[in-house]
């Protein structure tokens, strides 16, 4: 199969960009990335296409680790979860790869970008490749490493390396509960290994399934940024917006749902982890909705619906509905990732301009970056017959059947999607141009790639994603129900004809909303204070405990007293040696000499003369 | 018959200590009874009867060291031909071609000394720079 | 027994050492007869030579066996060790070019010589056999004894070359001593054949048997530079041409301890209970004497050589483990400390300009601010000398380590931490210097890295964090052949 093929290839691709790009022509650093990723494209649908899913398509590179009873190998496989994540990493990721270079067109640092962009495409990759846990945290730690350096890409602005910061940090918390579950199952399974670890889970004990199951959700949580770790992805927009679209929308935020489904076999037997991810997802959906409700930068809006539509993929997973998680995640990769890659058009068109206020009346000025972009925002609302009704109402349905509050919840929030969605492209296209800018369209390298995600935003839906994973999860018993899924669709309709009320029939209704609501609508606007609730209750009792209490007290006082006090005898010890080291010939001959005396004194008394 | 090997060793170690008494005694005896002389004529180097004239540590030029050191060498070398020779007929062929690369490799070496000047004593005035080994 | 012509097998398995020498020979020749010729010629001719007995080596570890009637043996453990002598003497030749260059000073012979020692280092490796040993040893040693004194005009470098030379020469015979002594008891030189001596029936007479340990012991020691045989070590690395005092550090040192692991472990194994207590001694006193003397160098050379010191120690905590995991963890850490310690030498190299001016500390401050790559690639080496995790010389101390404690070396263990724990200090104090000063004058004057170094930093600092991150690989082929030379 050479599975090691598929992450190879973007690796290499940002051997060469990373190492020689700099001197490259764009031609060439475009040739180098967009093959790379194009060429395990291709090797992805080649290997789908001749294997068998059904069977176990595990390949062994090497022993990486080997330590008393513990082996962790470099293990690759390919199932039916896999394929599907390979198949959206490497499609997405072409199209970005392709977007981006009419994106990045103008911007310094050319090459830098793509052999980041690949690098991403090589951990991202293995991420999903692993089949073992250990070299999934390897994908995990990478792709947080590029999200880093490429939220960070314009490293001269200060908030952009800020918001770097902010998410590494942020996902550390993550991180670390990730590596103690890790810690947990060698513990308990004496391995790492998928195969391995299910075949033993359903015979371990509930609680201890269920701490490494709660200790999973809390990396999962940083990465997919759910409630309360989600802090970061917002500011993560601060990178350029075809990272925003591949990382932060379509693959690696979506990597906590897809460890989660992964580790299925632990969940199912651990209810209480399972109904915690439930109940994390549906607070963070509805949460992360009401706050993209009052954002007036179009990047941001996108940030929080893609939190809240997070919240849906674990809302769906944590209902047991494996499958209908992995299916929003799909078709949410396809949307979100066209409403990204359409902002950034519309901010390409209108030369960095980012607020929506300064906006509107721009459909007939960016035709193709509009219709492309209406197709993704009837998607997400979950209009019949487009991708996102499909996916959404398969994970409500079994909301519903896991708790009915929840699907109420999921229902409102829905609405709400539909609204701000719906709110973002009426400011944006429609009304008066407000701006100064002189909006043009984007060239077609950006406009082909919105055109085909806008098809599979359309079409999607009829992927059948839940038939191909209902053989590999366990499937839920929920009725179909046309009830529920007409409710839902009636409020995304609503969300969408109140939009349409408040911004295109009276305009004026939405400010004297926001006036009548003052202290509601400021309490949203800015995203709950969260950030400044974090700023006091963590960041500043961190950074001033550390810098009194760990810098001033115990490490200035303490450790380097003590580190001082060693190393000061350490180094009278050594000021003893040097006096050994005369530089005499003769005298060295005698240390020789004496040393060999003592030598054999000591082997003959030791051993010898017995 | 000694059984072990400290019998079988023991008159050795008795034949190194009647040794080291024996010099021993005999220094100890001639320092008691010798009768010692010093003046200046007795602190003389002997120089087989002629009087010394001028310090006897002079320096002499590094080439003859030189060509003393090459002469060591090869004539080390050289050395090994005469058990070869005596032994030829019964080496064959095998310790014809040995020889063989031996003496080639051998002559690589005196190549390289001869054309690297070392052979030649007037050479560090002739060209300096040409001879300049590293 | 009848002498015959070697068969191609035993031709094959000593080829890497043929062509050493006739290409060092032709070298000789080449340089005595060429008048005109690039400066670089010996310099990439030497690669190529290197390459072919590389591929040699391959090639007759691909057929693992005795040749010449047992006096070399090419097992895993051989193909091993002259793979890494081979490699680190091609990383010695890409960091040379620039300094020859600047010393002017490109001739065939500082090539051939490297050429020569390389041959004699690989024949150590292949010995199996006392008089093979011997053989390698000297021709390794004298080779190396004239490169530290390569360059002539040198004041330093003459006097590296006279104290290594006399003390070489006088360690040399002690070891000589003790072959001859252990000859004298068991009637053999072969290896197996000393160890089916020793513990068969009639065992000779212990005394002379622990003799000839404790002679060779000696010999070796003063090679691998261990204490109390390592007074000679940063005189000579101190005065010696740095890429000449790289080498030195790595090539020679490896061989030697390929001999001392494959004498002590397989003829010498049936007194282990005998030699044991000293290399613990001696491993607890490299380390020591090694790491708090280099606490106080302020010349870099200096300071790597003490560290040097202190590394040999940390092999002999393997080698007195006494078991195959102690050899695989000796062997891995003497690929993985060559590999680091070349690193580190080259960038000393590569700043030390024409004459060799600046080799303290202080010349290193503020490397980060003019020449980031460089400061870079000096963090890895001496990141993984301190023992960091991801570097070769974590894993490197971690096996050796485990391998101590496998073996109940308790003490020895938790000492040789705390002296790796002082070698931070040391090392932490370059990086200090490269990334929080202003730039120094040699840091001003430094030209940009040649390609020749660029290859000289760049290959082992991947080989480093090769050996950080997938150290099975190398560690499961030194456990195998370790296994196996039994």
């Amino acid at each position: 199969m050479q599975l090691w093929l598929i992450p190879l290839l973007p690796f290499a691709g940002f051997l060469v960009n990373g190492l020689a790009g700099r001197r490259f022509p764009k031609g060439a650093v475009n040739a180098v990335a967009i093959g790379s990723v194009l060429l395990s494209f291709a090797w992805v649908l080649k290997t789908l296409f001749t294997i068998n899913l059904d069977a176990i398509n595990q390949e062994h590179y090497f022993t990486w680790i080997q330590s008393g009873a513990l082996t962790v190998g470099c293990d690759m496989a390919v199932d039916r979860l896999t394929a599907v994540m390979l198949l959206v990493v490497t499609g997405i990721g072409s199209l970005i790869h392709i977007y981006s270079i009419g994106y990045m067109a103008h911007e310094g640092g050319y090459y830098r970008f793509f052999s980041f962009l690949n690098l991403f495409m090589f951990f991202m990759l293995v991420l999903v490749l692993a089949s073992n846990y250990l070299v999934m945290f390897v994908g995990w730690e990478g792709v947080g490493l590029c999200s880093y350096l490429l939220i960070g890409f314009y490293f001269d602005k200060k908030f952009a390396t800020n918001a770097g910061n902010k998410a590494f940090i942020v996902n550390r918390i993550g991180d670390f509960g990730f590596s103690l579950a890790m810690f947990y199952m060698v513990r308990n399974f004496g391995s790492l290994d998928f195969g391995t670890v299910f075949k033993a889970a359903p015979g371990a004990s509930e609680a201890v399934l269920t701490t490494i199951g709660l200790l999973l959700m809390l990396g999962a949580c940083g990465k997919s940024a759910q409630l309360p770790l989600y802090v970061w992805l917002p500011d993560a927009m601060a990178g350029p917006t075809p990272v925003s679209a591949l990382i932060h929308a379509a693959t690696m935020v979506t990597a906590g749902v897809y460890m989660t489904a992964r580790s299925w076999v632990i969940y199912t037997h651990a209810p209480l982890a399972l109904n915690t991810i439930a109940i994390i997802g549906v607070a963070t959906a509805f949460f992360a909705a009401t706050i993209g409700l009052a954002q007036t930068d179009i990047k941001k809006v996108f940030a929080y619906s893609t939190v809240s539509q997070l919240g849906y993929m674990f809302l769906g997973v944590g209902s047991g509905a494996f499958s209908a998680g992995i299916f929003h995640l799909m078709t949410h990769a396809f949307f979100k990732a066209l409403l990204f890659l359409g902002s950034g058009s519309v901010i390409h068109a209108l030369a960095g301009e980012q607020d929506m206020r300064n906006m509107g009346g721009l459909r007939h000025k960016i035709p193709w970056t509009f219709w492309t972009m209406m197709c993704a925002a009837v998607a997400i609302s979950g209009v019949p017959p487009t991708s996102g009704f499909f996916s959404k109402d398969s994970i409500l349905v079994a909301a519903n059947h896991h708790a009915p509050w929840m699907y109420w919840l999921g229902v409102v929030t829905a609405g709400m999607t539909a609204f701000y969605v719906f709110r973002a492209m009426f400011l944006t296209f429609f009304g008066e141009y407000r701006g100064h800018a002189h909006p043009h369209e984007s060239p077609p390298l950006m406009t082909i790639p919105l055109a085909m995600l806008a098809l599979l935003s359309l079409g999607g839906g009829y992927i059948a994603v839940p038939a191909f994973l209902g053989r590999f999860f366990p499937t839920v018993e929920a009725p179909e129900d046309f009830t529920l899924v007409a409710i839902s669709v009636a409020f995304g309709l609503g969300g969408i004809a109140l939009a349409y009320l408040m911004y295109i029939a009276r305009p004026g209704m939405a400010d004297s909303l926001a006036g009548g609501l003052k202290g509601l609508y400021s309490l949203v606007y800015n995203k709950y204070f969260v950030d400044e609730i974090y700023d006091a209750a963590v960041v500043k009792p961190v950074v001033g405990g550390s810098r009194v209490v760990l810098w001033k007290g115990m490490d200035v006082g303490f450790i380097d007293g003590m580190v001082n006090g060693v190393g000061a005898l350490a180094r009278r010890t050594g000021a003893v040696l040097r006096l050994l080291q005369s530089g005499n010939i003769r005298s060295y001959a005698t240390w020789v000499l004496f040393g060999s005396v003592v030598v054999i004194v000591a082997l003959e008394l030791g051993g010898g003369a017995r | 018959m000694p059984t072990s090997y400290t019998e079988m060793y023991f008159p050795v170690l008795v034949q190194a200590i009647l040794a080291m008494a024996l010099a021993a005694g005999l220094l100890t005896v001639s320092r008691l009874l010798g009768k010692r002389v010093r003046n200046r004529v007795k602190d003389l180097p002997y120089e087989s009867g002629i009087v010394p004239t001028g310090d006897a540590r002079q320096r002499f030029s590094v080439k003859f060291y030189l060509v003393a050191m090459l002469f060591i060498v090869f004539d080390i070398e050289a050395i090994f031909l005469y058990p070869w020779a005596v032994v030829y007929r019964d080496l064959r062929m095998v310790g014809f071609v040995e020889m063989l690369v031996f003496v080639i490799l051998i002559l690589s070496g005196f190549f390289y000394i001869w054309k690297k000047g070392a052979l030649d004593w007037a050479a560090g005035a002739v060209d300096r720079k040409e001879n300049r080994a590293p | 027994m009848p002498i015959s012509f070697p068969t191609t097998l035993d031709l094959g398995r000593f080829l890497p050492e043929i062509l050493l020498t006739v290409f060092g020979t032709l070298f000789m020749v080449l340089d005595a007869v060429l008048q005109k010729r690039s400066k670089n010629l010996f310099g990439h001719l030497t690669l190529l030579a290197l390459a072919a007995a590389l591929g040699a080596s391959l090639y007759a570890g691909s057929e693992p066996g005795p040749a010449f009637g047992g006096m070399l043996v090419v097992d895993g453990f051989a193909t091993f060790f002259r793979v890494l002598v081979l490699g680190v003497g091609m990383l010695i030749v890409l960091s040379s070019y620039r300094f020859l260059a600047r010393e002017n000073a490109e001739t065939g012979e500082y090539h051939a010589l490297l050429l020569f020692s390389l041959a004699g280092q690989c024949l150590m490796a292949s010995a199996n056999d006392l008089i093979m040993v011997f053989i390698g040893l000297e021709i390794s040693s004298i080779a190396s004894y004239v490169l530290a004194g390569y360059l002539r005009d040198d004041k330093r470098a003459n006097e590296a070359a006279l104290k290594y030379f006399l003390l070489g020469s006088f360690a040399t015979a002690f070891f000589l001593y003790g072959v001859a002594i252990l000859y004298g008891s068991t009637g053999t030189v072969k290896l197996d054949q000393i160890h089916a001596v020793l513990t068969g029936p009639n065992a000779p007479f212990p005394v002379f048997v622990t003799l000839a340990a404790a002679l060779m012991l000696v010999g070796l020691g003063f090679k691998v530079s261990a204490a109390p045989f390592q007074v000679w070590a940063p005189d000579v690395y101190q005065g010696a041409p740095t890429p000449v005092a790289a080498f030195l550090s790595a090539a020679p040192k490896a061989a030697a301890f390929a001999v001392f692991l494959r004498i002590f472990t397989t003829a010498l194994e049936p007194i282990g209970t005998a030699w044991e207590p000293l290399a613990w001694g001696s491993a607890l006193a490299s380390m020591t004497i090694g790491n708090f003397a280099a606490l106080l160098q302020s010349n870099i050379k200096r300071m790597l050589a003490y560290s040097s010191i202190a590394h040999a120690g940390y092999v002999l905590v393997a080698l007195t483990a006494r078991s195959d995991t102690g050899t695989s963890a000796a062997m891995f850490y003497l690929a993985a400390y060559a590999l680091m310690n070349l690193g580190a030498f080259a960038v000393v190299t590569h700043l030390s300009g024409k004459g060799e001016r600046y080799l303290t500390l202080d010349d290193f401050a503020g490397l980060a601010q003019k020449q980031p790559f460089t400061a870079a690639m000096l963090t890895i080496f001496l990141l993984s000398l301190i023992g960091v995790p991801l570097t070769g010389g974590f894993f490197g101390k971690f096996y050796i380590f485990k391998a101590a404690l496998d073996s109940h070396l308790v003490w020895l263990a938790v000492l040789g931490l705390l002296n790796s724990a002082v070698a931070a200090y040391y090392y932490l104090r370059v990086l200090v210097m490269m990334y929080m000063h202003d730039p120094s004058q040699a840091v001003q004057e430094a030209e940009p890295l040649s390609h020749g170094l660029q290859l000289a930093l760049v290959l082992p600092a991947l080989g480093t964090l090769f050996l950080g991150i997938f150290p099975n690989w190398v560690l499961e082929f030194a456990g195998h052949s370790a296994a196996l030379m039994k």
